[in-house]
């Protein structure tokens, strides 16, 4: 991205020396009362890379994104916050409100024009003159709209901001709208997820700095890294699929043995995320190893897909791109013909019986 | 235009200066409120706008009741779980379903993992800022500091260098130029009081409890899969328990167990060594607050009482969190409060962005609620309805509705809690409290009743859940101990197995900011209507039809600002609730009219 200049090239290139410069950093570290020393640092802090400026706006929304932002455990939220991205306007842990949490945002827009990130959670109602989301006493369209013109590129976090998530579910009462619909030339990452996972939001903007670009994106809009292979490829249970040995009921043996939850309406195999290698807070674990199958919660729809116990038949053809599409569809046929074929016998019998394994082509996701 | 009456021991004035602040920020969600101050700079009239409706309850019509969990948890990712607990116990109820001890235990661990993680959040994060000046801070004296720290506390992290290394990180960034979340902060302002040593003492909390909460919740990620939104089930919990069997290693195991018990001992002395301890020294510092902000929690406060000792039973003698509700600021007596009973919890519109009830209904109950959603501040606010400078109270301007108990606006959350447990003289409340009154100079209880004393009350609610968890712990291992390994109760699981005919439910639960109400109509085994009454609609309510402030609105009332343009007064009290706006606006279909009899299989 273009870069912004530090502190200390802005007084060079307004004809400071380094000499006044450094005096400048003198003087005003005895006028803060700092210690010997303190000038350096003052110094060193000023000619440093400036940090990322990112504004991260709520419309509708759970701040769920925020929460899991929060949980980030490499990078700590505190870092990065603190140390490695100018955070000039987050309404959830910002100092300022009212017209001072305004002017944080006006100020960053003009200051940082065409440089900012846009971080956007949640997304905008349409309905009742876009009045079910007030900010500043006007719609939250509006102030979305001043930050996404001047914005270098959005980060749609999570779901609603994504797809429309729980508020866009049938009937969609306020008619909630993803940004992807509201800014389609807008260059955009979306980031999906109810929420999405902390260091998997984390490493994005870790990834932006650290390389200077976005990172590479699927034909949705989706980071490859994160959201190129399905929840079921990744899946510690996936042995278990294979063999085809299930939890039949909740809380029965095979539930007490960690056996594949596919029979209990596990979404993994239509799911693309990174939870089941990322996983969640910190690596301690996922849906899956919890024991409840996927809710499919990073996909287009969801919640309108059918029950979240409801066994996959079918899989939607919009909203997945060409490659993961067509693996999806070799893959979930081959899932529900092994499912009839091993409804009827033991779990012990088919796992010895090879030939009547579920035909699912394990190589293709990556094809 | 301007008015003037009397409510609830208040004279509201509408006359003078208006100010507004919208965004109220570091809450959940989308707040708005106005006040108008006199010539003292003293607040004479408050309002409170929710400036967020998503209709997440007229979703729900139609759907399966088993998945209903998780679209209610979307209400709201601050206090995520506590939606879902709700939700799970009201399908539960109405389709007849009894869950395993081992599930009770498990929910509870959760329940008080969130209240715990929640209340840490708020104290640091939402509210530290109000109370500590960031700027002060990058002054103090690191041995000074640590001189202060360790008087205070056997809390390891309090050594000079440790400060110095704290200090040195807000100075550069500080001297950055780039400010971040500090920007345009009220720094310097006069009604900041801690020293720079406890400022930055604080300030250093505020980092570690920021690492730390991402701990909490391992507890939710471990039974429940991910935080936010873990997983819940209707029967029990998802998660298996396995400590000797093959197959253990996959599922929750000693493994899981030891991490589960770690989390709990480090909850339990970061709360005794940092939050109790940081909360005594905002307590001596800002005695001025404990005079201040009270509003409704010396008049009306309601509990309706959770965490459940005994798997299934919701009556008073198993819920740990006693329920209750005292009005006319009668601390004498604790009133039983029932969620069927249609003469007490009632919700109304007059001042909300919804159509009119029905000719001749005032209030109604959650069973029969009307609701329609209609944009319509009325003809005489200022600016215009897409660009509000001024709503008008005295028409509607509110997405929440006014929920009121026997007639009575009311306060919930950890100080209507703590209150309520006060009176009964519930043996752990009383003990808690009394420590801290004690700890605290030997103040009187009525201190709490306050905008700081919301605070300490929920800082020792916080304590109280680490306690809580280990008690929790210790029983699910009990249970372990003697063989009882069953967490999901499925002979009711398929749909199949439940009658066509209407079912009616109802779950509740003490969310992190108060009483929580769920109330679900199932028929032909597809929801048929929800309604959810959350603790934010209670405390930041507009006002009820005969003209009663809500808890956000009296608690604002007759307080002195210092510099009008920094509303630094209005931060502090309403912060001191932990608004949360995604919970508190909701709807259910225009269907909900016909009034049946409530079935209840257990004790309210």
């Amino acid at each position: 991205m273009a870069r912004l200049e530090t502190t200390a090239e802005v007084l060079r290139n307004k004809g400071v020396s380094r000499r006044d410069f450094m005096k400048f950093c003198a003087l005003t570290a005895v006028a803060m009362g700092l210690g010997p020393g303190a000038d350096l640092a003052i110094a060193q802090a000023l000619s440093t890379k400036p940090r990322l400026p990112v504004l991260w706006i709520n419309g509708l929304s759970c701040s769920c994104c925020t929460e899991s932002f929060l949980r980030t455990a490499h990078p700590l939220a505190a870092d990065i916050i603190l140390s490695m991205i100018a955070l000039d306007y987050q309404d959830t842990i910002m100092a300022a409100a009212g017209e001072q949490a305004n002017a944080c945002y006006e100020q960053a827009i003009e200051r940082y024009k065409g440089q900012y990130i846009l971080a956007v959670e949640g997304n905008v109602p349409l309905n009742e003159q876009g009045m079910y989301c007030i900010d500043g006493g006007k719609p939250f369209y509006e102030k979305l709209k001043r930050g996404v013109e001047h914005a270098k590129a959005v980060v749609a976090w999570g779901t609603c901001a994504s797809w429309g998530c729980v508020q866009a579910a049938s009937p969609n009462p306020t008619a909630a709208t993803p940004l992807h619909k509201l800014f389609p030339n807008k260059p955009q990452i979306k980031v999906p997820g109810c929420p999405a996972i902390p260091e998997v939001m984390s490493s994005i903007l870790t990834y932006i700095i650290t390389y200077d670009r976005l990172p590479s994106l699927d034909a949705q809009g989706r980071p490859e890294m994160f959201y190129g292979v399905r929840v079921h490829d990744q899946c510690y249970r996936r042995a278990h699929f294979d063999a085809g040995q299930f939890v039949e009921s909740w809380d029965d043996e095979g539930a007490r043995s960690g056996l594949c939850l596919y029979k209990m309406g596990c979404k993994g195999p239509t799911t693309y995320n990174a939870c089941p290698s990322t996983r969640w807070n910190n690596g301690v674990s996922f849906p899956i190893q919890s024991g409840h199958g996927c809710i499919g919660c990073s996909e287009q729809n969801f919640w309108d897909q059918q029950s979240f116990y409801d066994r996959i038949t079918t899989i939607p053809h919009m909203g997945t791109n060409s490659t993961a599409e067509s693996v999806g569809v070799a893959a979930v046929a081959g899932v529900a013909a092994g499912v009839a074929i091993h409804g009827a016998a033991s779990m012990v019998r088919h796992a010895c019986d090879k030939k009547k394994a579920p035909e699912v082509n394990d190589d293709t996701s990556k094809s | 235009m301007s008015y003037e009456y009397s409510t609830q021991g208040y004279t509201v004035v509408d006359a003078g200066r208006r100010l507004v602040v919208d965004p109220v920020t570091r809450i959940e969600g989308h707040l708005r409120c106005e006040v108008n101050i006199n010539d003292d700079n003293v607040i004479t009239n408050a309002v409170s706008c929710g400036t967020i409706f998503r209709g997440i309850e007229i979703i729900l019509k139609g759907r399966d009741p088993r998945d209903a969990w998780a679209f209610t948890e979307r209400i709201c990712g601050v206090c995520t779980g506590t939606h879902a607990l709700a939700s799970v116990h009201a399908v539960e109820n109405a389709l007849g379903i009894d869950i395993p001890d081992n599930a009770n235990i498990i929910r509870n661990l959760m329940q008080l993992c969130l209240m715990y993680h929640d209340h840490l959040v708020h104290l640091y994060h939402l509210t530290g800022l109000d109370w500590v000046d960031v700027v002060s801070a990058s002054t103090a004296d690191p041995k000074a500091t640590s001189e202060l720290a360790q008087k205070l506390s056997p809390w390891p992290n309090s050594s000079p260098g440790y400060f110095k290394s704290v200090k040195d990180k807000l100075l550069k960034l500080i001297n950055s130029n780039q400010l971040g979340i500090f920007t345009n902060g009220y720094w310097g302002h006069p009604a900041y009081k801690l020293s720079p040593e406890a400022n930055l003492m604080v300030v250093a909390h505020y980092i570690e409890a920021l690492d730390f909460q991402k701990d909490v919740v391992h507890i939710h990620t471990i039974f429940g899969g991910k935080n936010p939104h873990p997983n819940w089930l209707v029967g029990g919990v998802p998660c298996s328990l396995n400590i000797d069997g093959v197959g253990a290693a996959d599922v929750i195991n000693q493994e899981r167990l030891d991490f589960v018990l770690q989390v709990i001992e480090r909850c339990r002395t970061f709360a005794q060594q940092v939050v109790i301890p940081d909360t005594l020294a905002l307590a001596g510092f800002y005695g001025d607050w404990l005079n201040i902000g009270g509003g409704l929690s010396k008049l009306s406060v309601l509990a309706y009482g959770g965490i459940p000792d005994i798997a299934n039973d919701y009556t008073e003698k198993s819920l740990l969190m006693p329920p209750g509700a005292i009005i006319n600021g009668n601390f004498n007596e604790v009133l039983p409060v029932s969620l069927t009973n249609p003469e007490e919890i009632q919700e109304t519109v007059n001042h909300s962005w919804y159509k009119p009830y029905p000719a001749g209904k005032t209030g109604l109950h959650p069973w029969e609620g009307v609701t329609e959603p209609h944009y319509n501040p009325g003809p005489n606010i200022k600016g215009t309805p897409t660009d509000l400078k001024q709503v008008d109270e005295r028409d509607r301007y509110s997405w929440l509705k006014t929920p009121l108990w026997r007639g009575h606006q009311m306060e919930v959350g950890p100080l209507a809690r703590m209150l309520i447990g006060y009176t009964r003289k519930n043996d752990d409340i009383k003990d808690l409290v009394d420590d801290f009154l004690g700890r605290a100079g030997g103040v009187p209880v009525t201190v709490l009743q306050s905008t700081l004393g919301r605070i300490a009350a929920r800082s020792l609610e916080l304590a109280w859940s680490a306690e809580k968890m280990r008690y929790f712990y210790d029983r699910l291992i009990a249970n372990l101990k003697n063989g009882v390994r069953a967490t999901a109760n499925t002979a009711k699981w398929s749909p199949e197995t439940w009658p066509t005919s209407e079912l009616r439910g109802v779950g509740f639960t003490e969310a992190p900011r108060g009483a929580l109400g769920h109330w679900v109509k199932i028929r032909d085994r597809k929801i048929e209507s929800y309604q959810c009454v959350v603790p934010t609609t209670w405390n930041g309510a507009p006002r009820s039809p005969d003209g009663q402030l809500s808890a956000y609105e009296a608690s604002l009332m007759n307080t002195h600002m210092a510099i009008p343009e920094q509303p630094l007064e209005i931060l502090r009290t309403l912060h001191s609730f932990d608004p949360c706006l995604a919970c508190s606006t909701h709807i259910i279909g225009p269907d909900g009219k016909d009034l049946l009899t409530v079935r209840m299989d257990r004790g309210m």
